[in-house]
């Protein structure tokens, strides 16, 4: 199940809790999204996450739930973070555990580029030259649409 | 007869609107989101600036993305959001 918190999340405690009491794991693969502090030639002073509470939960369990089936991985897991963030903390993390190395990157891969994509959050930044909200890239439908089985 | 939903806005379209929903009674005549959105920009300013926009604009039914032609029922919840940003 995914979870969407404001708090900070420890990644060392998540990978523990991720992979406890299991032993036919082959491997993890994880994906750590940061917060950085510009954007072109401004300085970010923080970033505001806002999400659909509700909607946002339901799409990053589908998420998992098609990364497991697509890629066959033993276990997913998405934490995303909302609310105010300061530069170097982390936004949002992505956990894909498989028999082998090649589906679980897959699988971290996929989650990742589907999420931005697909999860209802909307980034503001906070800047030295005025607040923002970001608009979506064109290069993330990309990357998504590379996952698309057809 | 009349259908009463309620809408919710996120992000942009929440700061431009100033608030981040409206209960809104559909007359017989709205029957899809692109009816919806007819009569919200008929609201005027800033509803008609927001909504004017519509191509940045994504839409789902309760919680679940939807089409401009999609059919509306009494107590649905439709939320009017931009392209994500999230990850």
């Amino acid at each position: 199940m995914a979870r969407v918190q404001a708090e900070m999340f420890d990644v060392g405690a998540e990978f523990a809790a991720f992979t406890h009491g299991r032993s036919d794991l082959g491997g993890v693969v994880s994906f750590v999204g940061l917060t950085r502090d510009f954007s072109g030639d401004a300085t970010v002073h923080k970033l505001e996450l806002e999400h659909y509470p509700g909607m946002t939960e339901r799409q990053l369990n589908d998420i998992e739930r098609q990364a497991v089936t697509q890629f066959t991985l033993q276990a997913a897991k998405i934490i995303h973070r909302y609310g105010i963030l300061l530069p170097s903390e982390a936004i949002v993390l992505v956990m894909a555990a498989a028999p082998h190395r090649a589906a679980a990157f897959e699988g971290c891969w996929f989650m990742i580029d589907w999420l931005k994509t697909k999860a209802p959050f909307w980034k503001r930044e906070h800047r030295s030259d005025g607040s923002f909200w970001l608009e979506a890239k064109a290069s993330d439908d990309l990357a998504a649409a590379r996952w698309a089985r057809g | 007869m009349d259908q009463q939903i309620t809408v919710l806005y996120f992000a942009w379209i929440k700061s431009e609107l100033g608030k981040t929903s409206d209960q809104i009674t559909l007359p017989a005549s709205v029957g899809d989101v692109a009816g919806l959105v007819s009569l919200l920009a008929k609201k005027g300013s800033p509803y008609a600036e927001v909504f004017a926009r519509r191509d940045k604009i994504w839409v789902a039914i309760n919680q679940n993305r939807a089409e401009w032609a999609q059919p509306l029922h009494a107590g649905d919840e439709v939320a009017f959001f931009p392209p994500v940003t999230g990850g």
